[in-house]
């Protein structure tokens, strides 16, 4: 079994805010392994953006990452220099946001940003830069990307702008790229086209993929595992044809179950009742208790442990929708 | 990372209510039903900051004295038949003929300094804040309604609004003055006519984009009438610039006068405010008897400071970034 | 078909940006500069049965939004009828002009700024009923308890402002705000775009249960395919301002007939699990500034032929209750697949 390429291990980030302080990622810990493409699911709050910029050590204050280590290639990454970090970034480490105006200087040139984001890690001359960040664009299906290159961001689509975030965060093949819904803002064919070029060049250049969104179908047809993060902990893995044919914790039907689509016509969707927990005033025990079906005493008191299950799955619940747990 | 925080937050608040169908509805925290408005956010963010809660506490202060002054004052300035011109510019600290202390010394009438300056503490402040109450209620309205008429409309009276802004605020109150006249009232009039036309274009620029937000649209929708939705939906949105530019005008207003009494063509000789006494005191201030001028130009320094302070808070206080 | 309770007749809404002082002068110069001219609908007809739910789907640009805003009353459109029960609004006066004002009633998208942010939630939704006559103003505070509890929030906490409730929570408060002028017929505007997908799920079985209890007509405007697909009994595809495909759902979501409504359910993502390889419909979606000549999708539509580029295709009957707005529907032979998805063609 070949090691993950960045690994996670009980990973805390609390915020400072006015009530107190929240905790927004409460002991995560998870595995990418090289190659693949790992969905990361949740709704507002679950805390799955702040994992993901955690990984790449963008947390600002009133935040901090509290404990807990973070594993880029069996190297520490938490604790290091700044310095050090923004070698890595770029490099080895790519994220791309929801909205591209996050990546993209609207007051520069495209061809200056990605010189810049060349330059920035290699020596090579200007020439040889541009030549590359030409060849960049036209990898993430840019056409005439020659004259792209003289344009500003404004005059660019949503849709495009995107690809050129993606183009970038891809220029220096990294190991790792951490996407925060990036195609949540866009419409179905420009979604369908960015996927596909995602797709495409993950496979060419071998980067491990951690998608964050809160979109099950997208989920449903570009990754290989996924992760269901609730509360700012993570409720269930595994592999996404297992997870979504037979799910284990009580969340994950629940959000399978909301999924509108034909086969539900007409019926009333499954729906969880409630709303998302204020992370000030989390229940003892379980997160989702109060709104679990399936809920008893013990759910209510004792937070339940990461339990593995066969199938190089696992979940936390005691009372879970199917599957026996594996002896410890 | 601010965006996520106060998304908690956001969370925070919401867990205090009950929720949706199926499940009873939890019990609901006691007290929380009166509803937090937003006026109580914003003041409790306000007194965050120490240096507004200093001003404020002076602007109490300062409007304290104004409107006890008759109280507290050892002599009415005012009162001609006070006044014996033997008293005149005595040194800070002597007695006046009937036996009362100077402690600012008199000026060149033989009035008491203390008292004078708080009598002109009351007209300047009293003329700032009627002029901005009626000047803002005005341009408000005419701007509101002219963002909400769009089209030919709007295009006059914002050219109107442009015109009046481009002549020098001096320079009209002076000449509306000379038309005028001396006298408190008229000064009060000057400066709503100088000023309304600020007011009219900074709720203009708000209700442009409060216009095209959906709650307004809503209102349509329901055909609400044009009045109720102008007044009763967009003008109290387009109320947290207002009220920080209304705030700091109030201290425009008053330099205003100032300087108009200190030219000489505000309000008359007999009540001096404290541009009048500063005036008044300038011949002085070369031989030696600078406490005609310096004082009442401290205490006008002192009330502006503590007005400019308070509108700088309230500025970042309604900051539309925060929860809206 | 008796009377539609909402009906579009060659409608059109054109937004004009008239040149300005500069430009006109440019123009002395001969710079060519001409009105810009955004024809977000173009002549569009559709007709709405009472108690249907017809849904509204297209990407950016294509005018559903505009669309939707024209039949709740809030645009005027640039040409064509609305017709409300058979009457043409602009023949409405009065008492009349507003009972058919108050009958169509919009739900929109986003829950933060569809709420008045400085009024309490009590009187947002009892204000339009109290100055409309419904309910007199001393039984507001009641009738705001009854519409509360009918979509489910708990009416204790009407003296609060929106931003103490929760996102859901103010998609509710907008639902029951345009319940309570007791409308006939809801435009529903991307309304659950912005909430999280089990919030979602309570926000449309809601409208599902609201529809039975007052016998609503529903217009659902919506991007996301797979909310239509589970709700509408009717679907119409708009493409830059035109309705390209209208059909009975099932109709349209196992035969697609238009190559455009073909390429969208083949670029859904599904949520059965097989990792796919998406192949996407090239190109970019075309500025409603410019549109193409003939039919606006030719430049996208893998089976363009030469007419396309030059006529308009008319939405007509292929089928009884189908429509579809396709230069293919009149050639003779065989019509060409799907060539979407990897290898598999079915035919039409």
């Amino acid at each position: 079994m070949t090691e993950p390429i960045l690994s996670v291990r009980d990973l805390v980030v609390t915020f400072g805010t006015r009530e107190g302080v929240l905790t927004a990622v409460n002991g995560v810990s998870l595995d990418l392994y090289a190659g693949e493409v790992l969905g990361l699911v949740g709704e507002s709050g679950s805390g799955k953006s702040v994992t993901g910029l955690a990984i790449l050590g963008l947390i600002d204050a009133p935040g901090r990452i509290a404990s807990g280590s973070i594993m880029l290639d069996g190297a520490e990454l938490l604790g290091r220099p700044e310095e050090e970090l923004r070698a890595l970034r770029g490099r080895r480490l790519a994220m791309i946001f929801q909205d591209p105006m996050n990546t993209l200087n609207p007051v520069l040139r495209i061809d200056t940003q990605m010189i810049e984001a060349i330059r920035a890690h290699e020596r090579v001359s200007e020439r040889a830069a541009r030549e590359r960040a030409r060849q960049a664009l036209l990898r993430v299906g840019i056409p005439s990307p020659e004259e792209r290159l003289d344009a500003y961001p404004h005059q660019f689509s949503g849709g495009m702008r995107q690809r050129v975030a993606i183009a970038i965060a891809l220029l220096h093949r990294p190991a790792v790229l951490v996407a925060d819904e990036p195609t949540t803002a866009l419409d179905v064919t420009i979604q369908a086209q960015i996927l596909a070029e995602v797709q495409s060049l993950a496979a060419e250049t071998g980067t491990a993929m951690l998608w964050i969104t809160h979109d099950l179908s997208v989920i449903a047809g570009l990754a290989d595992r996924i992760a269901v993060m609730y509360a700012g902990r993570i409720v269930e893995t595994g592999s996404v044809v297992d997870v979504l044919e037979r799910p284990i914790h009580p969340y994950t039907g629940g959000l399978i179950g909301s999924v509108p689509s034909r086969n539900k016509r007409g019926v009333p969707l499954a729906q969880i009742p409630g709303m998302t927990p204020s992370l000030a005033k989390l229940p003892p025990g379980c997160p989702f208790s109060p709104r679990c079906p399936r809920a008893t005493v013990t759910c209510r008191s004792m937070m339940p442990a990461e339990t593995p299950y066969a199938g190089a799955r696992m979940a936390r619940c005691h009372h879970p929708l199917a599957g026996e747990p594996l002896a410890a | 990372m601010e965006q996520q925080a106060s998304e908690m937050a956001d969370y925070i608040e919401a867990d205090r209510v009950a929720i949706a169908p199926e499940l009873p509805p939890e019990p609901v925290a006691p007290g929380d039903d009166k509803g937090e408005s937003l006026l109580r956010r914003h003041v409790s963010e306000f007194l965050k900051g120490p240096g507004a809660v200093a001003g404020l506490a002076v602007l109490v202060a300062l409007v304290a004295i104004a409107v006890l002054a008759p109280a507290i004052t050892p002599q009415n300035p005012y009162d001609l038949s006070r006044l014996d011109i033997m008293d005149n510019v005595l040194k800070p600290g002597e007695k006046l003929g009937s036996g009362v202390t100077a402690f600012l010394g008199t000026d060149d009438q033989g009035r008491d300094m203390l008292s004078a300056i708080i009598y002109g503490l009351r007209i300047s402040l009293a003329v700032g804040a009627i002029s901005v109450v009626i000047a803002c209620t005005i341009g408000a309205s005419v701007g509101v309604l002219a963002a909400y008429a769009g089209g030919r409309v709007e295009s006059v009276v914002m050219r109107i609004v442009d015109l009046q802004l481009s002549f020098p605020a001096i320079l009209v109150a002076l000449v509306l003055l000379a038309v005028f006249g001396r006298g408190v009232d008229k000064v009060v009039i000057a400066l709503v006519i100088v000023q309304w036309a600020y007011y009219a274009r900074t709720v203009r620029g708000s209700a442009l984009v409060e216009k095209r937000r959906e709650y307004i649209e809503a209102a349509r929708c329901l055909a609400l009438p044009k009045s109720r939705v102008v007044f009763r939906h967009l003008l109290p949105n387009c109320l947290p610039p207002l009220i920080v530019v209304a705030t700091v005008q109030v201290a425009h207003a008053i330099a205003l006068e100032s300087t108009l009494s200190f030219l000489g063509v505000g309000v008359p000789v007999t009540e001096p405010s404290l541009g009048m006494l500063i005036a008044h005191g300038y011949n002085y201030l070369l031989s030696g008897k600078y406490w005609i001028s310096t004082f009442p130009g401290i205490a006008l320094v002192i009330a502006i400071v503590a007005i400019n302070l308070v509108g700088d808070r309230l500025r970042d206080v309604l900051n539309p970034r925060l929860a809206r | 078909m008796s009377t539609p309770i909402i009906e579009l007749d060659g409608v059109s809404k054109r937004f004009v940006k008239p040149l300005d002082a500069a430009e006109k002068i440019a123009n002395l110069f001969g710079a060519g500069l001409s009105d810009e001219v955004v024809r977000a609908v173009d002549d569009v007809s559709l007709a709405i049965g009472e108690g249907e739910v017809v849904g509204l789907v297209g990407e950016s640009g294509c005018g559903k939004s505009t669309l939707g805003r024209i039949v709740a009353g809030i645009l005027d459109p640039s040409a064509g009828i609305v017709r409300f029960k058979g009457r043409a609004s602009e023949t409405l006066t009065g008492a009349e002009r507003r009972a058919a004002q108050l009958a169509v009633q919009m739900i929109f998208q986003d829950p933060m700024s569809s709420l008045n942010p400085r009024r309490r939630v009590v009187e947002i939704i009892g204000e339009a009923p109290v100055v409309h006559g419904i309910v007199p103003a001393a039984g507001m505070d009641a009738y705001v308890c009854e519409m509360m509890g009918r979509v489910g929030l708990d009416p204790a906490s009407r003296r609060r402002y929106p931003h103490q409730f929760s996102g859901g929570q103010r998609a509710r408060i907008g639902i029951a705000r345009a319940l309570a002028v007791r409308p006939q017929v809801l435009v529903c505007d991307e309304s659950t775009a912005a909430l999280d997908v089990s919030i979602q799920a309570q926000v449309l079985n809601l409208f599902m249960r609201l529809r039975e209890e007052f016998g609503l007509t529903y217009l659902f405007v919506s991007h996301d395919l797979g909310v239509v697909q589970h709700i509408a009994d009717r679907v119409a595809v708009m493409y830059l301002g035109r309705i390209v495909e209208l059909a009975a759902a099932d109709a349209v979501f196992s035969a697609p007939n238009h190559p455009y409504t073909q390429a969208l359910l083949d670029e859904v993502p599904r949520l059965e699990a097989k990792k796919k390889k998406f192949s996407a419909l090239k190109g970019e979606i075309p500025s409603p500034l410019r549109p193409p000549p003939g039919c606006h999708f030719h430049p996208r539509c893998p089976f363009a032929f030469a007419r396309c580029r030059v006529d308009r295709p008319a939405l007509k009957e292929i089928a009884p209750g189908r429509f579809s707005a396709c230069h293919l529907n009149d050639e003779p032979g065989p019509r060409p697949g799907k060539v979407f998805s990897s290898g598999a063609v079915t035919a039409a």
